[in-house]
């Protein structure tokens, strides 16, 4: 289909996500399929196809949302496109089985704003959601775009601006929360060296397992993002700026390239902005994906050129950062909140959230959850209605053990803190913290030392290894668990590892290694008991730690209900089963690798784990 | 392309804005339904359609809705179409032409003054938006 006239109108939107997550299951070919079919139907005349950033609800992707009447379709296939093309869009009949239903529910929910996951978010950040095409300014235009920047650079003045987003209460959104009014301040105030410039950066630099916030902001709406350094820009006297963005994801550098050079050519961009003769531009930096880089030191580092290594602070890079000028370096989030902070006013932003965290927070709800998806919600908000009404609870039946937020670097929370509001300082106190937004829930069937064990698999593995705290400790640490989890542990590892996850913790250089043991030390603070298992009695609760599980056979099981199906003597690959058709089986320690594979391959029930 | 003043970017903003102003889920000045079962189909309901998006463009006009449905069950009358004015009962429009269609925007839709000649009666069936 031709790019369309630009005043062209259409009374029917079809606003199909584009975000990573439903290019993965195939969206692109979803769109191609709808213009097909609707060219096919006459209908190009009438019906629009557009693409969006992500609208969130990654579980059900790919999706497809109608406008007018934000009818929501998720799970497509190519093949349900014609029949939904003549149903709906010509003859005026929205297609039930397409639409989501519940778990548990029979009766699916057409409108987008009726579902449970939609209900409880507050859209600040990702205000343009599924409402324009990150590749068009025009519509980022249309929902106020640029207004912001329009007036910071026509109406106020640094002051003023800093002023504004010091009353608004913002917080850095990449994790530390330091006041984002008071970090531009300090680099108002802060005299560059020789006379020279001031920079900006934006920290796109998202290493969390698990954690997409950035990248669905910048390949959503990258303008917001650009707006929000325009006035940062103002604010602190930087005529240049760049985002830092990993090189992993192609998608939001493509997107971001095509906005700044929209931006560009508008004139938004560039010297003399909006003829009001202030300067800016930005460059994009491409991150070859260290964890590190994004610690802010490393990351300038890193754009400088050199290896990506932290350095001592202070001076922060607010006093002395990139090529040794002062730099206000801010988390993508934090970008695109500025512009609407500015538009609707302070007063309006610091209503929203908690005394001391205000406005909203975006998470990507991951692990052991029915809606799996990126949510953004007022701060205060309790993990339980995020976890339940949102994330719509625990898939199979099972139970909530716990949840992990802030990344590998944060901690678990357990089910008796579920609870808890989220703000900067109540996780800070359960021992976990914001972080960037990663917030992975975990099942019954979770044992906590190995999650422990992993994250810090990661860390460790991550470690730059310029501070000794940090690349020793974090390995000595992970050398622990891991003989805990192979039930070598012993009660002087536990007592090791305590100390030495506080001795890292207050030792070590950067943000990486300070906060690398909370994994450790939040389980060992919430599930101390499950430790002290693995050691005393060489077992895992869960049964995750398979070197802990000894399998058996329950013989008279195995007659009674499968007659001796052989199923299990078959599939062992260390002939550890012993038996044959129509007898009992049982399994020979001596020869017994722990795989499993009996376990998961019996129909009847009779092998046990123990 | 020349640079943007603050002006061109209200400009752009208006325009745009008026194209995309259905995915915002606002206030509308008026809605109209056009009856699109395969009887509405046949009778020429593509046509009246088309005819309204017309009207749309040229007029510039941003706050009215349209949609369609499927068969009104009175297929002898079709085309057919549901004019509902904000704060004002439906009203609906039988064997319609491009012509009728292109009159009753004007009168009922901008004007808020129902067109008796072509109008079967007050009131709709649901649709789903």
């Amino acid at each position: 289909m031709p790019e369309p006239a630009k005043d062209k109108t259409y009374r029917v939107h079809l606003m199909v996500c584009a975000g990573t997550g439903c290019v993965s299951n195939h969206s692109f070919e979803i769109k191609a399929a709808l213009e097909k079919e609707i060219k096919k139907q006459g209908l190009d005349n009438e019906v629009l196809v557009v693409t969006t950033g992500c609208n969130g609800f990654c579980e059900r992707g790919p999706l497809l949302v109608v406008q007018p009447g934000n009818v929501f379709y998720q799970q497509l296939t190519v093949k349900d496109i014609p029949f939904l093309v003549e149903e709906h869009f010509l003859k005026g009949r929205p297609v039930r089985r397409l639409m989501y239903t519940p778990p548990k529910e029979k009766m699916p929910i057409p409108v987008l704003s009726d579902i449970d996951f939609f209900k409880k978010q507050v859209l600040i950040a990702l205000r343009n959601r599924g409402l324009v095409d990150p590749e068009k300014i025009d519509e980022y235009i249309a929902r106020d775009g640029y207004k912001a920047m329009g007036k910071a650079l026509t109406e106020m003045t640094p002051e003023t601006i800093i002023k504004e987003i010091s009353i608004s209460g913002l917080r850095g959104r990449g994790g530390a929360g330091f006041p984002t009014g008071l970090k531009w301040q300090i680099v108002r105030s802060a005299v560059s060296p020789n006379g020279g410039g001031k920079y900006l950066i934006c920290n796109g630099d998202e290493g969390d397992p698990g954690a997409f916030m950035d990248r669905s902001i910048l390949e959503a709406d990258p303008h917001s993002v650009i707006e929000g350094m325009a006035i940062g820009a103002k604010a602190v006297g930087a005529a240049e700026g760049f985002v830092y963005v990993r090189n992993e994801y192609p998608l939001a550098i493509k997107r971001m390239n095509i906005a700044l050079e929209q931006a560009r050519d508008y004139g938004l961009l560039g010297k003399d902005i909006l003829g009001t003769g202030f300067d800016f531009d930005i460059k994009i930096v491409r991150g070859a994906g260290a964890f590190v880089c994004g610690e802010e030191t490393a990351l300038i580092a890193s754009v400088e050129g050199r290896l990506g290594e932290p350095r001592p602070r202070p001076p922060y890079p607010a006093q002395s950062g990139l090529w040794g000028k002062p730099t206000c370096i801010n988390n993508v989030e934090t970008w695109a909140n500025v512009p609407i902070i500015i538009d609707r006013g302070s007063k309006w932003y610091a209503a929203i959230g908690t005394p001391t965290s205000k406005g909203t927070k975006v998470f990507s709800l991951v692990g052991k959850i029915n809606n799996t998806g990126l949510v953004e919600v007022p701060m205060g908000i309790t993990l339980r209605e995020i976890i339940y009404d949102i994330g719509g609870g625990i898939p199979g039946g099972k139970g909530f053990k716990a949840v992990q937020t802030g990344g590998p670097s944060g901690g678990c929370i357990p089910k008796e803190q579920l609870d808890l509001p989220i703000d900067y300082e109540s996780l800070t106190q359960a021992g976990s913290m914001m972080g960037s937004g990663g917030m992975v829930v975990m099942d019954e069937d979770t044992c906590m030392v190995d999650v422990a064990r992993y994250f810090l698999s990661f860390t460790q593995d991550e470690s730059c290894g310029k501070c000794t705290p940090c690349r020793e400790g974090t390995k000595a640490m992970l050398n622990i668990l891991t003989r805990i989890t192979e039930g070598k542990g012993t009660w002087e590892d536990l007592a090791l590892l305590e100390d030495m996850a506080h001795a890292v913790k207050d030792s070590a250089l950067c943000g990486l290694g300070k906060t690398a043991p909370n994994p450790v030390l939040t389980t060992l603070r919430y599930f101390r008991g499950e430790y002290e298992t693995h050691i005393r009695d060489k077992k895992c609760p869960a049964h995750v730690c398979r070197q802990l599980n000894v399998y058996t056979v329950d013989e008279e099981r195995c007659l009674s209900a499968g007659k001796g199906c052989d199923v299990c003597r078959r599939n062992c690959a260390s002939e550890a089963v012993l038996g044959a058709k129509n007898q009992a089986h049982r399994i020979d320690q001596s020869k017994c690798i722990k795989c499993g594979v009996c376990y998961d391959v019996c129909n009847f029930g009779a092998v046990n784990v123990d | 392309m020349p640079k943007l003043t603050l002006e061109d970017l209200a400009k752009i903003r208006e325009k745009t804005r008026r194209l995309t102003t259905i995915r915002e889920g606002g206030e509308f000045r008026a809605k109209v339904c056009v009856h699109m079962g395969t009887c509405g189909i046949a009778a020429g309901a593509r046509n009246i359609m088309n005819a309204l998006i017309k009207e749309i463009e040229e007029r510039e006009i941003g706050d009215v809705l349209l949609t369609n449905s499927g068969c009104a069950g009175l297929c002898s009358r079709e085309p057919m179409a549901t004019v509902e004015v904000a704060g004002q009962p439906p009203v609906k429009y039988v064997d319609l032409t491009e012509k009728k269609i292109k009159e009753i925007f004007e009168k009922h839709v901008l004007g808020g003054q129902i067109v008796p000649e072509y109008a079967l009666g007050i009131g709709s069936e649901k649709t789903d938006y």
